[in-house]
Parts: structure tokens; C-alpha cells; sequence
């Protein structure tokens, strides 16, 4: 048997990560793409959208106390959540389609998690200087007053952009101006100050100190997206048979080193921390900004860009070989990601079908079954429906109730009596409806019948309809 | 799973890597890497989490209970201080329910709808043992939903009934009436309480023998009309029912009529005045008269 070794400890601290800074087509890529979303997010609650007089002029809102999604010209109610569950599916089936693509192009560019913390490095780059000056600062033990003040300086920032964060949250469940001004006057919800005290802080928390620990070990979609990538799957790598062996020094003609000079600037600038020379990684969030500076270091030495590249792990034997590449389009176009687009398409497509066919009056029909039917003294059958009538307008609409089934039915409306009840606007309004038929007429003696009830609105003549069933003696 | 051997270990392994856990997948080897060590506090912050927890709230099983939690706090407790806010909160529209004027609760839409949805929970903890969670009634219990009503269906005399009720001894004010026991008082003799039972099936339309149905009308007018009216069409003032319509509390066939004029029904319902309160009464009668028979 081997030697007893000490026993590995159990738990390992985490390793603080200084990223150095980059610059390149990637880096400048994230740029864009950090200000577009953060962008997107900070602003979209203050544009506004007018609906008429009683409805909210914002044009994206969870109004939650009146169970409303207002969402520029769309507006959901309840019963039409099946449109945020198919968006939610056209989310994941997109994250499957980049995914089996590019890889994780979603850690690298676009997850809040990667761009708060970009920004928030670059907040602590600003103000404690670029990567050996923050190395120096971490290792200066004594704390004095600079150390203090630029510590403190930095987190009041980061402090500041997590109440923003927070702050941009909120917004979207209620009219902004009015919840700025009440935020500010101290007279809003407490849940609007818990929400946004909750916010700050794991903004705060994930992207000033955790970073890339919540990618490596809290984030479920890192496990999960390893079953969409193949080897046609574009990723980060290193291309070891160009750059190995790897030296400093000159090259001369009879020398054996590679490419890579060992300049450790791809290490240098890893926001997750690791070498990629070493191979595939689970860590990595394939954010590219490795591959601009090796370009840059490649671009001052005189050797052509790309020793570490996007590239598909099933051209590396052609490459070993010295042939050239196949067509990116070769790999991204293959039957996996054809599907994933054709799924996303065709639901994508439903749900434009069932935007456009959605009518403004709607109606559910609940019939009364306690109990089934209800004699009356003359000997006629009375049944009983719950409807509940939907006006999605802004004003108050007459509804006309007619059914449509036996001729001998006649419809009476609760509390109502004429045929027509008034709906206000953008509210559903429960309306008994009583279907009557004679004693003798053929509903009444039968066990049921079935009868549409139809609904118009006598503005402007839309109509809508649901079918149910009379329930009659059964004799 | 097997153990590894030096010579089939992976060719990424590298001097200075992490031990392996020794599990070995088609040469596929699993790194023994240590946890996060926020992780493990983490953990021991859950642990302390808990400790604290059960000592603020209950948890700990006892022999007949559990511990109470030094907070205080209880469900039970929950759904009072819930009541107690509820009650508050409706305070208001039950002063406004209480003493507005019956006919014009339907004036106003939000004191009717708080009365039909408050009504409408008062009926299900009070009135439906005997009317039924649908209020369609039982047989000697009336079916709410149809337009006939023994003591009238208007909204003041619904709230009168509900108010105080009918044939009870506990209200002075309740509602009275009492039909003769025709057959066991022998005011009347078995024939000619079969012909009264004739004459009343036929008013309702079933084909009877004429010479019993003729009898009969003499016999119920002379017995049955002074409550019942002479077109046997009943009075609400007495709580007589109609005998001429579809309708039957008890039954419509011979044997349950027959029983019915020999030994009479007496039908209760209690007061609820000293129970519910009068904003309650209100809006169960409120309820009661929407569903579907209101005068």
C-alpha cells in the first residue's frame, strides 16, 4: 500500500479571481449587449402606453391586486395564461437552439448573473485600478485609510446599483412615476421596500463577491446544458496542436515551441478563473474574453489570431491533420438545432394564431348542478348557468344573452329584466342566466339537451358563444 | 462501477490534480474536489437557523401537544386575529346592510353584492343542514329556487321568516299556523278524506274518477277553503300552500296526501334573530330571494 497521506481538507475557500482588462471584438460584443439588457431592464417600466381613460398607461405591467399583464397593445387576463406558459416554452426552447449552436452563449453574454458582474468589475476596476493594482490591494493585510476608503467607496457603488436593480423590479407591478414618488415619500407597500431591500442585497451579494461561485455551484443550467451540446457544438478552446509546446523565448527556426508564448493573459482575464489551455472546462461560461487576448497578444508577436477560437470540437482531427475547417454553417445547420428551431417556430406561430383570433368578449359558462334542474309551480324546468361575461374594452359594453337549442327555451337573466346586461369596462361580470321550457316541451322531459348560449356585444356586434347542456325530468 | 488501476487512469489526470473518488465510468474519472467552503457555512447556518426556529415556534411533539414556541404563535390564533380583521374591515357596509330599508338594498349594487356573497356563506354554516347546500331543499324542507312560497317570497317576508322563523316556540313572533289532524281528530271520516285527497290530485292535472273529484270539492270547501282558499291556490298570509300548482313540500301521490290531511304536517324552523345578527339575516335573505324565485 501507498504511503498514509494527510487526509485532503473537506471544504476549500474560495479562491478571489481579478480579472484583468480586455479589449477586442468580444469584449466590445459584451459591451453592447450589457448596455441593450440593462438597458431593457432599467427603462421599459417608465414607457408609457395609453389604453384610454380606466386602464393603466404602462406599457409592460403585472397589475397582480387586478390580475392583469399588460404588455404594449396585449393585454392577458387570468384565463389566458397559456400565453406567458408558451412563452416560457419558446424561452427554453431557444436556450436549447443557442445552446446546441454556440454553447453557453447564454452564461457568456446574456444571464443577468454575467452581466451584473461584469458591471460590477467594472465598477471595482474604476475605482480600485485594473488587476495587479487589485492583487495588491487584496494582499495588503493592514488595513489603512486608503485601503478603507476605496473599499468603502466601492461597495456604496455597488450598493447603489443593487437599489437600482431592486428598485427596476418593482416598477413593473405598478405605475412607476406614482410608486417612485410614494418609494421616495416613504408611503409605499412594504412588499415594494422588502422586494427591493431583497434585490439589493443578493445583487449586491452575487455580483460583488460571489460571482462566479453561484455559475459554478448554484446554477442548475450548467448541468443541464450539457445534454444540448455535441461536437458540432461551437466552444471555447485552445488550439493545443498549434501552440504546444508552449515557451517564453524566441522562436527560432530549429526551435520546438509552439505558438503559445505562456504569457498567461488568457488566465489573467478569466472572469470564472481557470486556464483554458487545459481543456474543456466545466467552469467555463465561454464569455470569449480569453480569446481577445490571445489575439491581441498574437497581433503584437506577428502569428495569426486564433490560438484560442470558437471552434467545434469535430474538426479538431482535421485540424491535427493540417485541413482546413468545415463551414461554420456546416456545424451550426444540423438536424438538432433544425429541430429546436422548427419546435420553437411552430409554437412561436400558435401562439401569433391564437393573439390574432382572441376576441375582446369572452364568456365561460358554469352550469348549476345543485341542483341539476329546478321545477317551477306551472310544471316547467328550470335550469340555472353561471356565466361569466368578459368586456376587454375600455368601456362599459350592453351584452345581449340568447341561446340558441329548443325553441321552446326562453332565457331570463337574474336581476336583469330585459335581455341585455351592461358590463363594465375591462371587468368579468357573473350573471346568472335561467334557461326555462315548458312542462311538456321536449327538454323538459328529456334526461339533457344540449344549447349554446351566445353572447353580443350590441356596440358593435362581436359575438362569442360556449355550449352546455339542459338538464330536463329525464322521463 | 470498478476500482481504477494505475495503467487505465485517465490521460488528463495530471500530478497535482484533486484525488479521484476511485470511480471509474468507461474511463471516465470522477475528481474527489473539496466544497465550497461558504457552502459548509451555509450549512452550519441552517443548523443554527433551525435551533432557533424550533425554540420560536411550535415544534417539539409532546406527549398530548407540542412545545408552544416562545412567539406564541398558533394557526389557530392566525385564523382569529384573521376573523377579528375581517370583521372590522365589513363593520362598516353591515351598519350601512343593517339599517337601510329592505327593498332598496337592490338600489345599491355594492351593499347587494357584499349581501348576496356574505348571505351566501351565512346560508351554507346555517341553513343548509335542512335547505340543502344548494338550497334546493329536501322533502319537508322548501326548495328556495322555484317561485312558490308557503309564507311569501318577497324580500320583506323572507327576512320576516328567517327572522323569526316558523312554528317555533323560542319566538313569540314566529310565524303560526296549524292544520287540523283531520283523520286522527276524526273531524273528517276515511271517505271523505279519500275524495278531498281526489279532488286535490285533480287540480293539479292527474285524470282522477269524477264522482270522487265531485264529492270531494264539497268536502274541501267546507274544510280546506278557509286556508287554502276556494281555488285551492293556498295563502301566503297563513303559510297554506297552493295546492294547484306542480309543486309538493311532502308529495303529491294518494299515500303521502292521504297522510298528510289525516295526521296534518307542523313544519319548524327556528329564530335566528338571536343568533345571527340583523346585517347576517339581511343578506341571507338577500341571497335567498336572488336565487331564483324572489318576488
Amino acid at each position: 500500500m501507498n504511503d498514509p497521506q494527510p487526509a485532503p481538507s473537506l471544504y476549500a475557500a474560495r479562491e478571489p479571481i481579478f480579472p484583468r482588462r480586455v479589449s477586442g471584438t468580444f469584449r466590445n460584443l459584451k459591451w453592447i449587449i450589457l448596455a441593450v439588457t440593462l438597458g431593457i431592464y432599467y427603462l421599459t417600466p417608465w414607457i408609457r402606453w395609453d389604453r384610454g381613460p380606466s386602464l393603466p398607461d404602462q406599457a409592460v405591467l403585472l397589475d397582480m391586486a387586478n390580475r392583469r399583464f399588460y404588455f404594449f397593445w396585449i393585454e392577458i387576463w387570468p384565463h389566458e395564461f397559456y400565453f406567458v406558459a408558451g412563452l416560457l416554452i419558446m424561452a427554453g426552447l431557444g436556450l436549447f437552439l443557442f445552446t446546441s449552436a454556440l454553447g453557453r452563449v447564454w452564461c457568456g453574454y446574456a444571464c443577468p448573473q454575467t452581466v451584473w458582474t461584469d458591471l460590477f468589475i467594472l465598477v471595482e476596476r474604476w475605482i480600485e485600478g485594473d488587476r495587479n493594482a487589485r492583487l495588491r490591494l487584496h494582499r495588503q493585510k493592514k488595513m489603512d485609510l486608503r485601503k478603507a476608503r476605496l473599499r468603502l467607496t466601492k461597495w456604496v457603488v455597488w450598493l447603489l446599483i443593487g437599489l437600482a436593480t431592486g428598485g427596476a423590479w418593482v416598477f413593473y407591478f405598478a405605475d412607476a412615476p406614482t410608486l417612485a414618488r410614494d418609494l421616495i415619500t416613504g408611503q409605499a407597500h412594504p412588499i415594494a421596500y422588502t422586494t427591493m431591500a431583497i434585490l439589493t442585497a443578493t445583487t449586491f451579494f452575487f455580483g460583488g463577491f460571489a460571482r462566479e461561485q453561484i455559475c459554478i455551484y448554484a446554477c442548475p443550467w450548467p448541468r443541464i446544458q450539457a445534454a444540448m451540446m455535441d461536437e458540432d457544438t461551437l466552444v471555447v478552446g485552445y488550439r493545443d496542436w498549434r501552440g504546444e509546446p508552449r515557451g517564453k523565448g524566441k522562436r527560432t527556426a530549429d526551435s520546438e515551441l509552439g505558438d503559445c508564448i505562456d504569457c498567461m493573459a488568457c488566465v489573467n482575464v478569466c472572469p470564472v478563473g481557470i486556464d483554458i489551455r487545459d481543456g474543456q472546462q466545466m467552469e467555463c461560461i465561454t464569455c470569449a474574453l480569453c480569446i481577445d487576448a490571445c489575439d491581441d497578444m498574437m497581433e503584437k508577436i506577428g502569428k495569426p489570431r486564433g490560438l484560442i477560437d470558437y471552434m467545434a470540437l469535430s474538426d479538431e482531427a482535421n485540424a491535427r491533420a493540417g485541413k482546413p475547417p468545415r463551414n461554420i454553417w456546416k456545424h451550426i445547420l444540423r438536424p438538432r438545432t433544425i429541430m429546436y428551431t422548427s419546435l420553437w417556430s411552430l409554437v412561436g406561430v400558435g401562439l401569433l394564431f391564437a393573439l390574432f383570433i382572441r376576441s375582446d368578449i369572452d364568456l365561460t359558462v358554469a352550469p348549476v348542478r345543485n341542483p341539476t334542474f329546478v321545477t317551477l309551480s306551472d310544471g316547467s324546468i328550470r335550469n340555472t348557468y353561471d356565466v361569466r361575461l368578459r368586456n376587454k374594452h375600455g368601456d362599459d359594453r350592453p351584452f345581449l344573452v340568447t341561446v340558441k337549442g329548443d325553441p321552446a327555451m326562453q332565457v331570463e337573466l337574474e336581476g336583469v329584466p330585459e335581455g341585455s346586461v351592461t358590463v363594465p369596462a375591462n371587468t368579468a361580470l357573473l350573471q346568472r342566466v335561467y334557461i326555462v321550457t315548458p312542462k311538456d316541451a321536449a327538454p323538459s322531459a328529456q334526461a339533457n339537451t344540449p344549447v349554446r348560449i351566445w353572447v353580443e356585444d350590441l356596440t358593435n356586434g362581436d359575438r362569442a358563444h360556449k355550449d352546455t347542456t339542459f338538464n330536463g325530468r329525464g322521463n | 462501477m470498478t476500482q481504477p488501476e494505475d495503467n487505465k487512469r485517465a490521460a488528463s489526470h495530471q500530478p497535482g490534480d484533486p484525488n479521484t473518488t476511485g470511480h471509474t465510468w468507461d474511463g471516465i474519472e470522477e475528481f474527489d474536489n473539496p466544497m465550497p467552503r461558504w457552502w459548509l457555512w451555509t450549512f452550519y447556518a441552517t443548523i443554527i437557523w433551525g435551533v432557533i426556529y424550533t425554540i420560536a415556534y411550535p415544534a417539539w411533539p409532546l406527549v398530548s401537544s407540542a412545545t408552544a414556541g416562545v412567539l406564541g404563535w398558533s394557526t389557530r390564533g392566525d385564523v382569529a386575529s384573521e376573523i377579528v380583521a375581517a370583521e372590522e374591515a365589513n363593520a362598516e357596509i353591515n351598519a350601512r346592510l343593517a339599517a337601510i330599508k329592505m327593498e332598496d338594498i337592490a338600489e345599491d349594487a355594492d351593499l347587494r353584492n357584499y349581501a348576496v356573497s356574505s348571505g351566501a356563506a351565512v346560508f351554507r354554516t346555517w341553513c343548509a343542514q335542512c335547505h340543502g347546500s344548494g338550497a334546493a331543499g329536501a322533502v319537508g324542507y322548501p326548495n328556495l329556487l322555484d317561485d312558490a312560497w308557503l309564507w311569501g317570497g318577497d324580500i320583506e317576508n323572507i327576512h320576516l321568516t328567517i327572522a323569526h322563523g316558523i312554528r317555533n316556540e323560542e319566538d313569540p313572533d314566529a310565524r303560526y299556523s296549524e292544520m287540523p289532524a283531520f283523520g286522527r281528530d276524526e273531524i273528517l271520516t276515511p271517505e271523505e278524506i279519500d275524495q278531498a285527497v281526489n279532488y286535490v290530485m285533480s287540480l293539479s292535472g292527474t285524470p282522477q274518477d269524477a264522482a270522487q273529484v265531485e264529492a270531494g270539492s264539497v268536502v274541501f270547501a267546507d274544510n280546506c277553503a278557509s286556508c287554502h282558499t276556494e281555488d285551492a291556490t293556498g295563502d301566503p298570509e297563513q303559510g297554506a300552500p297552493n295546492l294547484a300548482d306542480a309543486l309538493w313540500l311532502y308529495g303529491g301521490d294518494y299515500d303521502t296526501l292521504t297522510e298528510t290531511v289525516n295526521n296534518s304536517r307542523f313544519g319548524v324552523m327556528p329564530s335566528w334573530s338571536n343568533r345571527l345578527t340583523e346585517a347576517q339575516i339581511r343578506a341571507v335573505a338577500t341571497y335567498v330571494h336572488q336565487l331564483g324565485g324572489g318576488e
